[in-house]
């Protein structure tokens, strides 16, 4: 089921040599606790928050009629989403036992739309998608982030955390020294948080956009001057997926103002 | 302390993957090797002789040694440092200079769970760099030899 290609095998040799620790034996903190007072502000207030734009995009991309569909997702999930089940939601990402693979909010929304609207195809992290996931995303504010962590998902668990675990690049750093051994400590003019998902697609302050998880991880091993993993790989959704299951209990804060 | 055994046959593996790198060993040519003895390095990087002044401007330099990320250094003028590792005045006078050579060249022989950065480390130990970075070291040997008469000054 898992598909161990040769570099996840390479890369799973390259690991640190330390015992596999229940990740945060101690407690899960959403990187709200780790922002700046002001960027709470910010995020708390849904005028002030620059994400909601993004979450008015993915509401009209969700409840009009799109050129070319022949439903809109309304249509099934009621006018703004009113028929989601936010514990459901926060279920993601999921394993498709069909499919044999994880599959992310993003892709099921994708899907969703291929299926029953009769709409074009969209590559992962295209800004209409990414709208989307950050609109049916935010139906699930404040639910808590519930990620399987039993059965068919333990082995791919430990692969995410594999992955998590392995240095990257010419800064030769793994995730987890950042955001398991040093948050709360500053590198240069930042303060480490654990490196959550739970607020995840979220708006950065230092980019200006609204950041899916996959591109929050491939924007940390481009500044490991890593090359980062594609959007489809399996290493990203295997990482996506251990790095939602870390964030279990915490509250979802999409959109979520970040560094 | 030798390279873990599990790693030899990962490099291996990993050789014929470094396209830029050069020669039979699959080093880049400009690489120079460097000898460590028990914990340092005795020898200046490729018999270079370093520049404090130089030295000085590459530890703060973002782009370059970005040491400032990590550890306060006694540079007037700096807003912004980090408190990963510890703060450096004075550590001329807790480790000598072949200590400091091979802390900065790669600090895994000292501490393999380190999260400093080898500045100078084997490019084939780099997993999966950035294409552009593949074969290179984070540094050149001339500017580790310039940070490392910088740091001798810190006494
Ligand atoms: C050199 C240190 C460093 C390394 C290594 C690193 N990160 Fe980060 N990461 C940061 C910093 C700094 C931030 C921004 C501040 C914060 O939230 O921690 C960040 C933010 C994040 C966030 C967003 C957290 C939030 O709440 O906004 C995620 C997710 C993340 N990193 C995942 C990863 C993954 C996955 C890896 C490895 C592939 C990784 N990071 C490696 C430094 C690092
Ligand atoms: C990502 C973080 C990081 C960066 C970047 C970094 N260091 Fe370090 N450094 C550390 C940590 C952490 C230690 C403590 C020992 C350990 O954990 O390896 C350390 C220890 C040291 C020591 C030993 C200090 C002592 O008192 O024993 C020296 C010297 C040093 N670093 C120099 C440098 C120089 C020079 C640079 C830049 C060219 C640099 N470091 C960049 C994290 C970093």
């Amino acid at each position: 089921m898992i598909h161990f290609n040769k570099t996840t095998l390479l890369c799973g040799a390259l690991l640190l040599a330390v015992p596999a620790t229940n990740v945060l034996a101690g407690e899960a903190r959403s990187g709200y606790d780790y922002i700046k007072p002001a960027s709470r502000a910010m995020q708390d207030d849904d005028f002030e928050n620059p994400g909601m734009l993004a979450v008015e995009q993915g509401r009209a991309l969700f409840n009009d009629l799109q050129a070319g569909a022949s439903k809109a997702c309304a249509d099934c999930h009621g006018i703004d989403g009113t028929k989601f089940i936010p514990a459901s939601l926060a279920r993601y990402p999921v394993y498709d036992e069909e499919a044999a693979e994880i599959v992310t909010l993003q892709e099921q929304i994708s899907r969703c739309r291929e299926a029953n609207s009769g709409s074009q195809h969209l590559p992962i992290d295209n800004p209409d998608l990414v709208a989307l996931e950050t609109f049916v995303r935010n139906r699930a504010i404040g639910e808590p982030v519930n990620v399987q962590t039993d059965g068919v998902m333990v082995a791919l668990l430990k692969a995410g955390e594999e992955l998590y675990r392995t240095r990257y690049g010419l800064i030769d750093m793994a995730c987890y020294q950042c955001h398991d051994i040093y948050p709360g400590q500053m590198i240069r003019g930042q303060k480490i948080s654990q490196g959550q998902a739970n607020g995840f697609p979220a708006y950065r302050l230092d980019t200006g956009t609204i950041t899916t998880l996959n591109q929050r991880i491939q924007q940390c091993l481009t500044s490991m001057r890593a090359e980062p993993f594609a959007a489809d790989s399996e290493e990203i959704r295997q990482l996506g997926l251990y790095l939602m299951s870390r964030s279990n209990g915490l509250k979802i804060e999409t959109p979520a103002v970040r560094y | 302390m030798p390279l873990p055994k599990t790693l030899i046959p990962v490099l291996l593996a990993w050789m014929p993957l470094f396209v830029l790198a050069s020669g039979q060993d699959g080093l880049p040519a400009d690489y120079c090797r460097w000898e460590r003895v028990d914990y340092s390095i005795v020898e200046p990087l490729c018999g270079l002789a370093g520049d404090a002044q130089r030295g000085s401007e590459i530890v703060s330099d973002s782009g370059r040694g970005n040491c400032l990320a990590c550890h306060q250094l006694p540079i007037p003028g700096i807003e912004a440092y980090g408190t990963i590792g510890p703060p450096l005045a004075g550590v001329a006078s807790r480790l000598s200079v072949p200590q400091i050579r091979l802390r900065v060249v790669d600090s895994r022989y000292l501490n393999p769970m380190s999260i400093m950065p080898g500045f100078y480390r084997d490019p084939r130990l780099i997993n999966r760099p950035a294409k552009k970075y593949v074969g290179k070291t984070f540094l050149s040997a001339q500017q580790v030899e310039d940070v490392i008469a910088y740091l001798a000054t810190l006494k």
